[in-house]
């Protein structure tokens, strides 16, 4: 704990001089220049005003902050938004009780007093127009693409019924109760009509997806409740703006010119807005997929294609005044299968990554944001009663809302939701930016009440966030609600769940009933013969048989497993060792399904196998026929190659890289690869000598683990390359699919270098050392094994503790997505590599961020 | 809702069917409609060709397991009340509904419903899913393009998970025990029509 104490209060000062910097930049632009220092933070605007007038000499540096003003203000705010998402996730005491987004709506407080304190006015805050297009698309763009589709799908019915009709319920209700108050005169005078009360009620309508999320994924729900608060806090999103517009339009008319015409009109209105953004959603997830069957040939920048065209859909939807938020979930939703399969593994990642990164970061931004913003003397007036009784009505409508059409729902439903869940999803009736954003782009001259409403919206939304999120926690505790359980994928569940599935639909057709097993078989067969075929590659559609692709990533996690466990040792070279590590591996062998096979023909006990055979037996058996059909298929491997990788080769990575735009590749020059072959072979060959020619076993202890750990610290293969042989399927197989994939990427000299040395490490290597196995264990060998266990796998070990669980959670079908924070950052070197691999991409989102 | 009553009173047995299986008198009738149609020789029993004569049916891949499952005690005909019997297995499983302790378990348990699943597995009846009978299973619904070295070892690695005695085995105690954290009850059921 104490040097994350350190580092929390080290990041804080820095916090401060962040925010300072901030500030102190704001004070010189307000000093030169007054009319630009209400402009803010994402204001794109052209503050590029000419300061140097006249020159009299040529001046070596000179001050040139109104060129940078903007971007540099962004960039910093970036900076100090992010440096606030670290704080809070440092102070892990504070965390176990608070929920992260309270934490940063906090620090925003923090930081907006800064700015306040320096500048006694706001002049930060998040303005609607940045919100709505630099902040929410990607978030909502990363909320479709995660989504669990099958999830998603068989909750559709029950989602769309608590997205349209309880928002429209939540609109109304609240509209009209807080219309009645006033009529009663709870709320003193104000200028205010019912039409604005309409307008005020459907603009708090909305679950915020990103408040939702923030808050439902700490706590671990079951699968059903997730989804169905998940899935209804984004649909509802769009259709509150799209509930919103009606009624702004209906108050921009004015109140006597409705008719039934006008209202009819709103109606169908709705109804075109919500379906028509689904459906430019639709044709830009079919545009997408179809790409990318042919971006291979530019796979760098293949990844780029899914942001570009997943943000065109969302200002297209825009263009078009549909539902720019439906229209971005539903094109998320719908490219991601097609997207994965047809995309190259790596960038497959890259856009998982990037995704994150992204949408994380705005997040954290959004919520920073919110709490800057309400540092402000302007916006605050105060109505007891207007603001109390909208909290009031917003809860208890919430409340009511959802225990009656969950009590329709729960007729036609197989397994009724339970009062519990209810209570929760009740209670996870969260509003957050989308509600902000929306009440801040309210027109004051029809509005006048319009600081009113921003100063009651953020009141509710700091209610909900941090009030209910805080208590959350305790409340799903407490009342023991289902939560989901961390289950390890088995594959027998998978297979019997595939049974289940032909079970289900052979009793309903026997039972004569038209039902869900029913639609979705014949989706399936649908998707299967004509959707398959339009937007797969040919050789994606091949080999997609689900359960063997499980079959896959349990394999591969198991290999993982095994060389992470094998590596707590010290260095897989254990496995050259005769009797002490025997029953080590015969424990290994109960979780690691498969290698009982190998292991069978490669018997340890005696150790007399030639390691070449073993290779030559064992490789085809099953890892490499799984490898050459299945490399495209698996999106996950990719993350347990890299894993993989990263513990095996990384002194030669951190140091060798060659810059190119198009290739990102590790450069090694052939050179180096001999050199540092030969210099193992004779180390080893060395060893093995003074070994056979019966040198005192006393001196060899001096001398040997001086030797040990210098070769193997020279090279990360030299350890790589010991432990392939006994094992050497996986280890074998990970290399050669690696070198495979550059290959694939764009026939890298490296790669094809790599893989020369491989066949020759396979070849030639083994007979120098493998007879060493033949000699009784030497005694220094447990110690050198001793002292290897230090020296090679250091880097390694950093990632050790996290590493298994990580895959763990990477396996399962992902339900909570944004549950990756943690992964993200215990496997940072990945999220590093794969933002370095597109570096066009981000520097040019980052331009157009804000 | 009269002919629901008229229907009932010409099954045989309707009400002991009901008490034992759970199912409402709108269902039995709904069923006995079914059963009906589905013999169509009007021979007034079930025989396999009648199921096979079910046109989606013939495209599930285990369509010959399930319609063993209900020929399972090797006649060649099946009344109505076996047909409703086995038709049980699926409804959903209610908490509302009284246990009587005396009675043996409801048709649609936990543990019948996974015995359900394990008969289809287990053709020889001898308690135990064997290698070679998860491979047969296992070929019928994976995809033609997996191998049989893949099918092979997904079959080995399959047994492994559950095999807790090493008998290269899937008793029904093991089967049980690893679809422990699976919802049963959830996905082995199917909302029968009112």
């Amino acid at each position: 704990m104490a040097p994350y104490s350190q580092l929390s209060f080290l990041l804080t000062v820095l916090l401060i001089f962040g925010a300072l910097c901030v500030t102190s930049k704001v004070q010189i632009q307000s000093s030169s220049e007054r009319q630009s220092a209400s402009s803010n933070t994402g204001s794109t605007g052209e503050s590029t005003s000419n300061s140097s007038a006249s020159i009299t000499t040529v001046p070596i540096v000179t001050w040139k902050w109104h060129h940078v003003e903007t971007p540099y203000l962004v960039a910093l705010w970036i900076l100090v938004c992010w440096l606030c998402k670290l704080m809070a996730q440092l102070n892990s005491k504070l965390k176990s009780f608070f929920p992260e987004s309270a934490l940063l709506i906090i620090s925003g407080f923090i930081l907006g007093g800064i700015v306040w304190g320096a500048d006694k006015a706001q002049t930060f805050k998040l303005v609607p127009r940045n919100f709505f297009y630099f902040l929410l698309p990607q978030i909502i763009l990363d909320t479709g693409y995660f989504m669990p589709n099958k999830l998603f799908f068989s909750n559709l019915g029950a989602i769309l019924v608590h997205a349209v009709i309880g928002t429209c319920w939540n609109a109304a209700a609240v509209g009209i109760s807080l219309w009645g108050c006033y009529l009663g005169g709870a709320m003193g005078n104000l200028q205010i009509g019912l039409l604005q009360f309409l307008l005020f009620g459907s603009l708090l309508a909305a679950v915020d997806p990103v408040a939702v999320i923030a808050v439902f994924e700490e706590v671990h729900v079951n699968e059903v409740l997730f989804i169905w608060v998940f899935g209804e806090s984004l649909l509802n999103d769009g259709v509150t703006v799209v509930l919103y517009n009606v009624f702004d339009a209906f108050v921009s008319l004015g109140g006597e010119k409705i008719n039934a015409g006008e209202i009819i009109k709103g109606i169908v209105s709705f109804f075109v807005v919500a379906f028509g953004g689904s459906l430019i959603g639709v044709v830009f997830a079919i545009l997408i997929s179809l790409l990318t069957k042919y971006t291979g040939k530019v796979q760098i920048i293949e990844a780029g294609f899914i942001f570009v065209l997943g943000y065109l859909s969302y200002l297209t939807a825009e263009m078009l005044s549909l539902s720019a938020i439906l229209s971005v979930t539903f094109c998320g939703v719908c490219c991601q299968k097609y997207v994965n399969a047809n995309m190259d593994e790596k960038s497959v990642t890259a856009v998982r990554y990037a995704m994150k990164v992204f949408a994380n970061g705005s997040e954290t931004m959004i919520f920073v944001f919110l709490g800057v913003t309400a540092i402000d003397t302007d916006i605050w007036v105060w109505n007891t009663g207007f603001i109390l009784l909208t909290l009031l009505f917003v809860l208890v409508y919430r409340f009511m809302g959802v225990f009656f059409l969950t009590w329709i729902l729960n007729r036609y439903r197989l397994v009724p939701i339970e009062l519990i869940d209810q209570i929760v999803m009740s209670f996870g009736g969260l509003r957050g930016a989308v509600a902000y954003g929306l009440a801040a782009s309210l027109d004051e001259t029809r509005i006048k009440e319009k600081n009113l409403m921003i100063t009651t919206t953020l009141i509710v939304v700091y209610f909900t966030v941090i009030l209910q999120g805080l208590t959350m926690k305790p409340l799903v505790k407490w009342l023991k609600v289902k939560r989901v359980s961390p289950t390890e994928l088995k594959l027998i569940e998978k297979v019997n769940n595939r049974a289940f599935e032909h079970i289900l639909a052979a009793m309903e057709d026997i039972s004569g009933r038209i039902g869900d097993n029913w639609w979705t078989r014949g989706w399936k067969r649908f998707e299967d013969t004509y959707i398959t075929w339009f937007l797969m590659k040919p050789e994606a559609r091949k080999n997609r048989d689900y359960l063997f692709s499980i079959f896959h990533k349990l394999n591969l996690e198991d290999a993982i497993n095994y060389v992470t466990e094998a590596e707590k040792r010290g260095s897989l070279a254990f496995l050259n060792q005769t009797d002490g590590t025997i029953v080590n591996f015969e424990k290994k062998l109960r979780f690691s399904g498969v290698m009982p096979d190998i292991m069978s023909e490669l018997d340890f006990g005696n150790n007399n196998v030639q390691p070449t055979s073993v290779i030559q037996d064992t490789v085809p058996s099953v890892s490499l026929n799984i490898h050459e059909h299945e490399m495209k298929r698996m999106n996950e491997d990719f993350n347990a190659h890299h894993l993989l990788q990263q513990h095996l080769y990384r002194s030669r990575k951190n140091h060798r890289h060659k810059y190119s735009r198009s290739n990102f590749s590790i450069n090694q020059s052939e050179d180096e690869v001999q050199e540092i072959f030969q210099r193992t072979m004779r180390s080893r060959l060395e060893s093995f000598k003074s070994a056979k020619m019966g040198v005192t076993p006393a001196k060899k202890i001096t001398k040997h683990p001086k030797k040990d750990p210098n070769h193997k610290m020279s090279n990360g293969k030299t350890t790589d390359k010991s432990k392939k042989h006994p094992y050497g399927d996986e280890d074998f197989e990970f290399s050669e699919a690696d070198s495979a994939y550059s290959g694939d990427g764009g026939a890298t000299g490296g790669s094809s270098q790599r893989r020369g040395t491989y066949t020759m490490g396979a070849g030639v290597e083994n007979p120098a050392f493998m007879p060493e196995m033949d000699t009784p264990p030497p005694p220094w060998v447990t110690e050198a094994e001793a002292d290897t266990s230090v020296a090679p796998s250091q880097g390694a070990q950093r990632y050790l503790p996290w590493s298994p669980r990580n895959l763990h959670r990477l396996a399962p079908l992902r339900i909570s997505d944004r549950s990756t924070d943690s992964f993200l950052m215990a496997d940072a070197p990945a999220t590093e590599e794969s933002s370095e691999e597109s570096p066009q991409q981000p520097s040019q989102r980052d331009g157009t961020h804000m | 809702m009269g002919s629901t009553n008229s229907t009932l009173s010409k099954i045989p047995n309707a009400g002991d069917l009901m008490q034992e299986t759970g199912f409402s008198p709108a269902h039995i009738v709904r069923l006995y409609d079914r059963y009906k149609a589905l013999d169509k020789d009007k021979k007034g029993h079930l025989c396999p060709q009648d199921f096979g004569a079910i046109k989606e049916l013939a495209m599930n891949p285990i369509s010959d397991r399930i319609i063993g499952a209900f020929f399972s005690s090797g006649q060649e005909v099946l009344d109505f009340p076996s047909f409703v019997r086995i038709l049980a297995h699926f409804r959903p499983v209610d908490k509302n509904r009284p246990k009587d302790p005396n009675s043996p378990e409801h048709i649609n348990s936990r543990s019948n419903k996974l015995k359900f699943i394990f008969q289809l597995y287990d053709q020889d009846k001898d308690g135990k899913i064997s290698r070679q009978e998860l491979l047969q299973v296992l070929r019928t619904m994976l995809e033609k393009q997996v191998t049989e070295e893949q099918l092979e070892s997904i079959a080995d690695r399959t047994i492994q998970e559950a095999d807790l005695d090493r008998d290269d085995a899937i008793s029904f105690d093991e089967f049980r025990k690893s679809m422990e954290k699976v919802n049963i009850e959830h996905k082995m059921s199917i909302r029968f029509l009112r």
